[in-house]
């Protein structure tokens, strides 16, 4: 990794819970939900980041805070070295230039009564990014060439419901894409689409990133479309980051119990294989009152006295970081 | 012992533009204890073909042929009313799509367990409660939870309620409409856990109606491939993963990550399913066929059984070889 071009540092958000009036003015604290509680991670130039978890673990949050959705609780935000966690909206509308998302649905995502020219050509009226129509028009004939969305005139005056679920995934990431951003957030991009289709928006991703020199942070709960996405993940339970590392390196040979039990958890392919059975007892606990010391010890099968009281440290171990007392391997 | 056996099932829809063939010409045989997984994409006919047979079609869905044979009577045959008392829920029951909605927000979980036990059974309500939570310990669930609202449930919790329903009236066929979409890996894992507990303590015969080819190579002895309101292959799980035959499976099955072993290139399919309003001549796959022939805009291919004469293809590669 040569140059970051996101790094988050101690991010955390806490989102108050709605009580009566009185219940306020009687107790000095408010409920919060800790969706994401203390996390640091860096993306390089060029590299997919996954973001992989339950739901409810606090991935979406995470990418809301990136792009400066919502306001962080505490920690920082930078963006290229440069900090943009305090940037007032003018300030960080040229930042979005920069910074883009694609979200899961692309049968929500698109607004049902734009064509398909207004809502890729929305982002550039939006940053006036384009001095006259006609540049407008090569733009978006060119974002949609990359997208293998042709020929263009064929999509340019139609509607969303007239595509199916691939086109319309391809026509969000061209509008995320027609700014030539830095840095994308990929909120399950291809969950939605179907098993044949799937595969086709996931290797388009992959060879855009290649194409032009773009990062990526992927959220997804599908921890085995990782494997093919990204270059390095990070396993999140309970707004926690408890182990991050090289996809290949994690997958093979996880230290934290949960990322063995996630992994335990897919069903693979092949019928002749039998998986290793770890099956875990329970649900994810709230997040209003998460459990003491390791978040995760309610449900962890090698649990020990310290693992209640103690929050593990996140501990380094070459380039791979693990949040256990008792990992699944030595060091 | 053959349970249930469909030949050449036709249902089609009435749409504003015109009849959409969701269902056409789809033939399998289920034997006592099967568990036959149909896969396919969304709008292929899985859920149409299931409901077929429970003959919970709705309004604008009609049934243009073939027989559905149910332990020696033809479904398509009977009245509403035997219908209801003899075959619906008494003998074939069916865990719905989306379970999270499907269950009763204001009624207790065990009422509604028991409203299905008396609904079809001639039992006193004391019975059939101390049933209801034999079956709530069945499914890993404890009878304490028998007073519980669904809102006070999680999603693996109340599938596990829509399960325990399922076999409330000791069905010989369950139909498992996607059972874990919306769940969680975690959950989906532990729900899949209960129904092969299930399925082996009852030998239940089941069909499991999914998307997900990993989760049928786990569950399932049987597959069915659908394609665009037909049967494209089919046959024993594990030879069907191992070898398949049609154009169409050979891309799906390689189509998903595989989380062990050496990774694979995975596959896609370029273009869409069609429009069932007016499906492509000949295959209906041929659009999308990278080894498609003259013979294959033209004619439909007809379904071969080859090997031990469990594994079906449609494919006129494998007829034109045979032939």
């Amino acid at each position: 990794m040569t140059e970051s071009i996101i790094k988050a540092e101690h991010l955390t958000k806490h989102f108050p819970i709605k009580t009566s009036f009185f219940k306020t003015l009687l107790s000095k604290q408010t409920p919060v939900v800790h969706a994401v509680d203390d996390i640091s991670f860096e993306i390089g130039a060029e590299e997919i980041f996954g973001l992989v978890g339950e739901s409810g673990c606090g991935k979406t949050t995470t990418g809301k805070l990136l792009l400066r959705l919502i306001q962080p609780t505490s920690g920082k935000i930078y963006f290229k070295g440069k900090n943009i966690t305090n940037l007032t909206d003018q300030e960080m509308r040229k930042t979005r230039q920069k910074i883009q998302v694609i979200f899961q649905d692309p049968y929500e995502s698109l607004n049902p009564r734009m064509s398909i020219y207004d809502i890729i050509s929305e982002p550039v009226h939006v940053q006036k990014a384009a001095r006259s129509l006609e540049e407008i028009k090569d733009k978006i004939t060119k974002v949609m060439e990359d997208m293998d969305l042709v020929p263009p005139e064929e999509f340019l005056y139609r509607f969303p419901h007239e595509l199916s679920g691939g086109q319309r995934q391809r026509v969000a990431i061209a509008r995320a894409f027609i700014l030539q951003p830095q840095f994308i957030v990929a909120d399950e991009p291809v969950s939605m689409l179907d098993a044949s289709i799937r595969s086709e928006v996931a290797k388009l991703i992959l060879s855009l990133v290649e194409k032009f020199h773009i990062s990526f942070l992927y959220i997804t709960h599908d921890i085995a479309l990782s494997r093919y996405m990204c270059n390095r993940i990070a396993v999140m339970y309970l707004g926690k980051i408890v182990e991050r590392g090289p996809t290949d390196d994690v997958i093979q040979h996880p230290f934290h119990p949960y990322t063995e039990a996630l992994i335990a958890a897919v069903p693979v392919p092949d019928p002749t294989v039998k998986r290793t059975e770890i099956v875990l007892k329970g649900e994810i606990p709230s997040a209003v009152n998460p459990p003491s010391g390791c978040r995760f010890h309610t449900r962890c099968m090698y649990a020990q006295d310290i693992c209640k009281k103690e929050e593990p440290p996140l501990v380094e171990s070459g380039n791979r970081y693990f949040a256990c007392y008792f990992p699944l391997r030595k060091l | 012992m053959q349970i249930l056996n469909i030949e050449n099932l036709k249902m089609y829809f009435l749409t504003l533009r015109g009849w959409v063939k969701a269902v056409d010409d789809v033939s399998f045989t289920l034997e006592k204890g099967d568990t036959l997984g149909l896969a396919g994409e969304s709008g292929c006919g899985k859920t149409s073909t299931a409901l077929c047979v429970l003959r919970l079609l709705p309004r604008n869905g009609k049934i243009f042929g073939g027989t559905i044979n149910f332990e020696g009577k033809d479904i398509l045959k009977l009245g509403e009313h035997e219908l209801r008392r003899e075959i619906r829920w008494k003998k074939i029951s069916t865990i719905f799509q989306g379970a999270m909605n499907a269950l009763h927000p204001t009624t207790k979980v065990g009422d509604q367990i028991i409203e299905s036990i008396t609904a079809h059974e001639n039992v006193s309500k004391k019975e059939a409660k101390k049933r209801a939570e034999s079956l709530l310990d069945l499914v890993g669930m404890g009878a304490s939870r028998i007073d519980r609202y669904p809102h006070e449930l999680s999603g693996g919790m109340k599938q596990r309620v829509m399960i325990a329903m399922s076999l409330a009236c000791n069905p010989d066929l369950v139909i498992a409409d996607e059972p874990t979409t919306a769940l969680d890996v975690i959950i989906e894992a532990q729900v899949l856990k209960v129904m092969q507990d299930l399925q082996h303590k009852l030998n239940l015969t089941m069909i499991l109606i999914s998307h997900d080819l990993s989760m049928i190579a786990e569950t399932c002895n049987k597959v069915a491939i659908m394609y665009a309101g037909k049967i494209v292959e089919q046959g024993d799980t594990a030879s069907l993963y191992k070898e398949p035959l049609h154009p169409y499976t050979q891309k799906l099955v390689t189509a998903f990550p595989s989380i062990i072993g050496p990774k694979k290139e995975l596959s896609s399919i370029h273009g869409f399913p069609p429009d069932l309003l007016n499906p492509p001549p000949g295959c209906r796959f041929h659009p999308r066929c990278n080894y498609a022939m003259e013979i294959c805009r033209k004619v439909e291919p007809p379904t071969v059984f080859i090997g031990n004469k469990n594994h079906g293809v449609a494919c006129h590669l494998i007829s034109g070889e045979k032939s």
